[in-house]
Formats: structure tokens, sequence, C-alpha cells
């Protein structure tokens, strides 16, 4: 039984639950307290509620002091001003000391626009900052994936909570203390010193532009104006569910063929489809799936099981730093964006007759680690990388705002072909529990030898933090798990490291929702609602699609039959697949 | 792979306090407080092990070794001073006599010199007001001290 009391807001007698925050009830009649440190993902468990920042103050009758709103419980009989004119005053002078010490240098700062900050000092009506003080002075910190710029930071430790609670990767902490305090890696060293995986969550959650990704976009127009250049670009499935919000749409809007004719006006010579590298992922990866639990169920000591996806750069530097012990078990699958890559530069180049050097493969990505993906050291041949450049999803809105193109209005265009054809389970690649509904959807027919009924497999969707599901594959029980977020990863992990779990399969994506949330999508400043949009839009884009099983793909088959051989066949074993490496730290004796 | 190194007998030590308070994270500054006992400061490596015991990050560590003031991960010297800053010495002109010790051994408060041999810290009031200003090396106390006598105090040790 849910327990009430009566309070009054702002004028308004309302019953609000027993325990709830001053916050929550007053959000939940629709008056709005504005907020800066506190960050919440509803449905995902996770809350930053350090209390720190005071902008949520409130004043309550018969207390003497101001209350912080998303702190403060409900009490019967409370009454509560949410903007008085002390309410108001002390909400100023919060921001502006907050402003004392933060750059403005909004005219040039990545977040201008997106700032949490900046539109609070607007909607504060602050025209000038009469506190002069001291400035935090910090190094700027550049990995090949995350910007941390700590002059900007407001110490919400939205990053920390996100890190730590939502992620448990550990990277970030509030060190020192006073004006000294700010969010660093251990001894202040740079991100790629520390356990960061660049999954890039705390970007997704910075108020400011203290944490952004690393911006390729002028790379990417030097390479469309160089006439010695081919330069083709790839789309990911989550990229075309939320772009448009960056243009006004209602999150969950496909804008997939106004998306295409943007790639076109910008200058892409070849507008092509990671969705196709997606199919192309499926083939690869269910052959191995079922090879691996054909060789376990035949008795082959040598193989363990469960076999994990290894679509998501995020989670491959997490086991790769966390269960090094484990390191045999993730599929040796590329990910979609480097298979689609290493098609690009072996096949394609070939095909068009130019040298894979004269080719730039552009990425447009929902992702920030995708970045440091792309730069690693076995997706290289010769030092020539297999994809040049990863954009975010919203470098791509940026890049279509900086060519003036007018997206509303743009028309409906297709992918080229062949590298631009694909399924509908390529396209939920962008969902939790989409890349092993792909799977299985292959992975049935070809074990069966049966054609598939229905393609939904509605037990492997949703958006629970862990979930599990058995695929009867025509008598054989398949045991599936899937966890999205790296803590519910690790749960899921430590299960199976432990014994308690049996799985078959596990998938895993680094971000909340899966690439849907993705830290490269536009900002959600903690709405997740948006994100459950985009997730929603991802299964109606695979319900539209003509082909919905990635081995009916007709350019994939072509592919096979002209270039690749047969899957995890020698070329692909070349071509589409990789290895792991041990990053742990480990504790040694000296000497 | 990256690798912390640390001598065997450090690494014992480290893990025997740890397992003292269960190895858990709740209680990293007891085992902090525990381990700077041991060793007088807190390196990286040190916090390494730590964190690898408890099962936090070293990143939280860390965190909390900024936040305290009592937890240094600079080495104190062979003799460290600390002088009073509370309000009795204070008003009898402590902060010149720390200015002064500053200002011979060419180093700041938190800090020790080059040679290891001395380290300065500030502390509040340790009940003998009668004696202000006090400073404390080691564990020997020295009353009603003045600028001039600094020299001769760190003198004793120079020898």
């Amino acid at each position: 039984m849910m327990e009430y009391v009566n309070i009054i807001i702002d004028d308004k007698k309302i019953q609000a639950e027993k325990g709830q925050t001053i916050l929550k009830a007053a959000r939940a009649v629709g008056i709005e307290i504005p907020t800066l440190c506190y960050y919440e993902l509803n449905g995902q468990k996770l809350e930053n509620r350090p209390g720190g920042c005071r902008v949520c103050v409130v004043e309550v009758a018969g207390r003497k002091n101001l209350a912080p709103a998303c702190a403060t419980e409900v009490m019967e009989g409370m009454e509560i001003k949410t903007h008085s004119l002390r309410v108001v005053n002390a909400r100023r002078t919060v921001v502006e000391l907050l402003l004392s010490d933060h750059p403005a240098s909004c005219l040039i700062c990545s977040k201008s626009g997106n700032c949490e900050l900046q539109s609070l000092a607007h909607k504060l009506g602050i025209r000038d900052i009469p506190f002069r003080g001291e400035q935090s002075m910090y190094k700027k910190d550049d990995s090949p994936a995350i910007i941390r710029e700590m002059n900007k930071c407001i110490m919400c430790r939205r990053c920390e909570t996100v890190c730590n609670k939502l992620q448990t990767v550990g990277a970030l902490s509030a060190v020192n203390r006073g004006f000294m305090a700010v969010v660093a890696p251990a001894f202040e060293q740079d991100l790629v010193q520390s356990p960061c995986v660049m999954c890039g969550q705390c970007v997704q959650a910075c108020p400011v532009g203290a944490l952004s990704e690393v911006n390729q976009t002028r790379q990417v127009i030097h390479a469309i104006n160089n006439p010695n250049k081919t330069v083709v670009v790839q789309t990911a499935p989550a990229v075309r569910v939320a772009l448009g919000e960056e243009f006004g749409f209602e999150p969950g809007t496909i804008v997939t063929g106004k998306m295409a004719a943007a790639l076109r006006r910008i200058g892409f010579d070849y507008v092509f489809d990671t969705d196709f590298a997606a199919d192309l992922t499926i083939m690869e990866e269910g052959t191995e799936l079922l090879g691996r639990i054909s060789k376990f169920m035949a008795g082959d000591k040598s193989v363990r099981l469960p076999i994990l996806t290894s679509c998501c750069p995020g989670w491959v530097n997490f086991f790769e730093t966390n269960y090094p012990d484990m390191l045999d078990v993730p599929s040796t699958a590329k990910s979609p964006q480097q298979m689609f890559g290493a098609v690009a530069k072996n096949y394609w180049a070939e095909k068009i007759g130019i040298k894979r050097e004269d080719m730039i493969v552009v990425s447009v990505m929902p992702c920030v680690a995708k970045k440091f993906e792309c730069q690693r050291d076995e997706f290289k041949e010769n030092g020539n990388p297999d994809v040049d450049y990863s954009i975010t999803t919203r470098e791509l809105a940026e890049l279509i705002k900086q060519f003036n193109i007018d997206f509303n209005s743009l028309p409906e265009e297709d992918f080229d072909n062949p590298l631009g054809a694909s399924t509908g389970a390529a396209v939920i690649f962008g969902a939790t529990g989409g890349v092993i509904e792909a799977a299985t959807r292959t992975a049935y027919e070809i074990f069966t030898g049966k054609s598939l009924e229905k393609v939904d497999f509605t037990a492997l969707r949703g958006l629970e933090g862990v979930r599990s599901a058995e695929v009867d594959f025509n008598g054989t029980p398949i045991k599936i798990g899937i966890a999205h977020g790296l803590g519910n990863a690790r749960k899921l992990l430590d299960m199976v490291r432990n014994g308690e779990a049996n799985f078959h399969a596990i998938e895993v994506m680094a971000c909340p929702g899966g690439c849907v949330g993705g830290a490269g999508q536009p900002f959600h400043h903690g709405d997740f609602s948006k994100v459950e949009k985009r997730f929603e839009a991802i299964y109606r884009e695979d319900a539209g699609k003509p082909i919905r099983k990635s081995h009916e793909n007709p350019y994939i088959k072509q592919l096979y039959e002209e270039f690749l051989g047969k899957p995890c066949g020698e070329k692909s074993h070349h071509l589409l697949h990789t290895h792991y490496f041990d990053k742990s730290k480990q504790i040694e004796v000296e000497g | 792979m990256i690798k912390v190194k640390l001598a065997e007998d450090k690494i014992n030590k480290i893990k025997e306090i740890c397992a003292s308070f269960g190895n858990k994270g709740g209680e990293a500054i007891n085992v902090l407080h525990k381990v700077q006992g041991e060793f007088g400061y807190l390196p990286a490596e040190v916090q390494e092990v730590i964190a690898n015991e408890l099962n936090v990050s070293v990143a939280t560590i860390y965190g909390i070794v900024t936040f305290y003031s009592f937890f240094t991960m600079i080495p104190k010297g062979d003799h460290p001073i600390s002088i009073c800053m509370g309000t009795a010495c204070y008003v009898r002109g402590s902060e010149k006599v720390l200015d002064e010790f500053k200002r011979q051994l060419k180093i700041s408060i938190g800090e020790t010199t080059p040679d290891g041999k001395f380290s300065l810290n500030c502390l509040r009031c340790v009940g003998a007001c009668g004696l202000a200003p006090v400073v404390l090396i080691g564990e020997k106390v020295y009353g009603r001290v003045t600028t001039d006598k600094v020299k001769e105090i760190i003198g004793e040790y120079n020898a």
C-alpha cells in the first residue's frame, strides 16, 4: 500500500507519495524546479543526488534555511514555495558563484546550445558575474575518444556516478577537497592510463563541456574536398532513429531516407550502411556460435561456452580490462564497423579499381568508443586503418548544419548498393537484445534446417538490465543471457565466472538501452524516455523491412560467392575476425 | 597487461592489514590509516594493492587519500617537524616561526627536504599552551620558540 502525505506546493494542495523528494512530488504535478547536479536515468536504477549544487533549493514554511528539493523528503503538512523571491535570489547567487569559476568560452565551447549551465544562466537572466575569484586551471586531457577539460567542471559528479554505479568501470573519482576538488582518474593521470573503456556515458551525462568526444568533422571535410580520395560513409543502425532529434523531430522518428540524402549532399562518394556489415557479422558470429555449440554438445573439452558478442567496443575494452581469464570466450568476429571497413578497403576498393590508400572510410556511430576502436592497431594494414574516421550522431548533425542543408525538407533516398543493402536483422543491432535476436533468426534456420514462421523473438526484447531467455531450437533448448550497461554485464559475467549461471550465448552492450542510448547520440539530459522511443523505433524499422534475416540478404550472398568463400572460412578468418588483449592491472613482486 | 611492482614483504603486510578489516571496501579509511602508520606514507603502488584487496577502484582510494589531510603520498622526513597553529601558539607568533622553518629548510607545509631528513607540518594544539609557541620534532617538544632559535634547533639534528 502506497502511503500519501498532504502538502502544499506553490499554493497548490496535493497528495504526494510518502518518502518522495520535494523535487519528484513537484514534477509529478507539473511544477518544474530547476536542477543541475541531479541526474536520473529512469528505469535504469541510476540516480546522482549529491545535493551539492544547491540550484534546486526551495523554501519550506517553518524551516530556517532553504531546502534542496532533490534531497529533502516531503512531510505531512509541508508548505513549499519553489519560486519565492528568496528562492530565486539564492538560486541566482548559486549560479553566479558557479560562473565565477567557469571559463566564459561559450562561443566556441562544444557544448554551447546543449549546456545545462548555460541554459540555467539564461533562464535566471544572469547578465553579470558579480564575484571575481580564483579560476581552476587543469591540463587538457586528450584520449583517442574522450576529451577532459576540467576547467569547465562544476563538480556535479554525474560522471563519477555513471562511471562507478552504472558502468562499474571505476576510472573516475572525486579527488582533493574544497576549491581544488575535481573529478579525475587515480593519481590525476590521463584517461588512457586509467581503466576507462571509452564508453563515453560520462560525456552523455556531463551537463557542461568538461567532457566531450574527440571531434573529427574537420578531417572528414578535408577528406571530402581531396580530389584524390574516394570517401565512403557507413551509418550505424541506431543513428537513423536519433538523428532527427537534432533537427526538431520527435524522439523515435525514423529518418533513414533523409540521412542518406544528407550524406550524399555533403559529398560522400558512396553512401553505404553499417547494417550491411551487421548482416555480415551475423553470418560470421552465427556460424561461430553454431560451431561452438555443436562441438560443446559433442563433448569437445577445448570449447568454452557461453559465446559473448563482440560488436560493442566499450564492452570489448571492459572484458579485456576486467576478465583477462576469459579472453577465449567472446566471439572473434569483428564489430560491424570494422567488418565494413575491411570489406570496403579490401573488396570494394578493388572492385572500383582504386588502391586502399586512396579510399577514406568514415563511420557515423551512436558511439564514442568506436573512435577508439577504429584506431586499434589490429585494424590497420601497414598503418592504414580500415576505418579512417568515426564520427558520432551529433557530429553528423553538425556537418549537416555546416553544409547548410535543410534537413527537414530533404527527400527520402536509398543507400547505394551493394554495401548499403541490409535486412531487419541488421537494424535491431541498435537496441539491447537485437544482436542476439538477429543471430537467433539465422542460427535457428541453419541449425534446424527449417524456415522460421515468425521472426520476432519477443522474449529477447526489453529494457530490463539483465535478462535471460530460452529459445527452442527444434527440441534443443538454447539459453541466452542479455545485459546492457556495463554494471549489468559485470553481474552476468561474474555469475558465469563463478559457475552460478550457464548460457550458450550472451549479448552485451555497454550503454543503457544499447546503441540507441549510446554516448554519441543526441544529448538526452537524463530523459531516458527519449532512449525508449528510439528503442521502439528500431523495432518498427525492422518490421518494415522486406527481408528480416541476415542470411537472406542477396548482397551478402553475392559477397560470399564473389569474394569471401564461406562464413568462418580462411578469407573471412583473416579479414573479419580479430583477437583480444589482456589489459588488466597485475600486482607483481618487485625484483 | 599493466604491471604494478612492490616488494614482497610490503605486499604481504598490506594484505594482512586489509584482511584484518575483512577486505571490506567500506573499511578503506581504516585500512589506509593503518597502512600509513606502517609505512609513513601512501605511495601509488601501495594504493593499487589496497584497491585490489578491497575490490574498489584505485581512483576511489586516491579520492580518499587526497580528501583527508591526514593522509600523505609524500614520505615523512627522519625528523618530522610539527608547528602548533592553535590559538595560543598563533597569537604568540607561531606563524613567524613556521615561516622561518620554511625559509631555513626551503620546503613548504606537507613537504620533505630532498635529503629526506626533515618534513614540515602544522597541527592544532598539543595541550601545552603555557609553553606557546610550541614546536614538535619527532616526539620532542620545544617550548617558547622564537624565530632566532630555529637555526639552532635544526642544527641539533644536522650534527
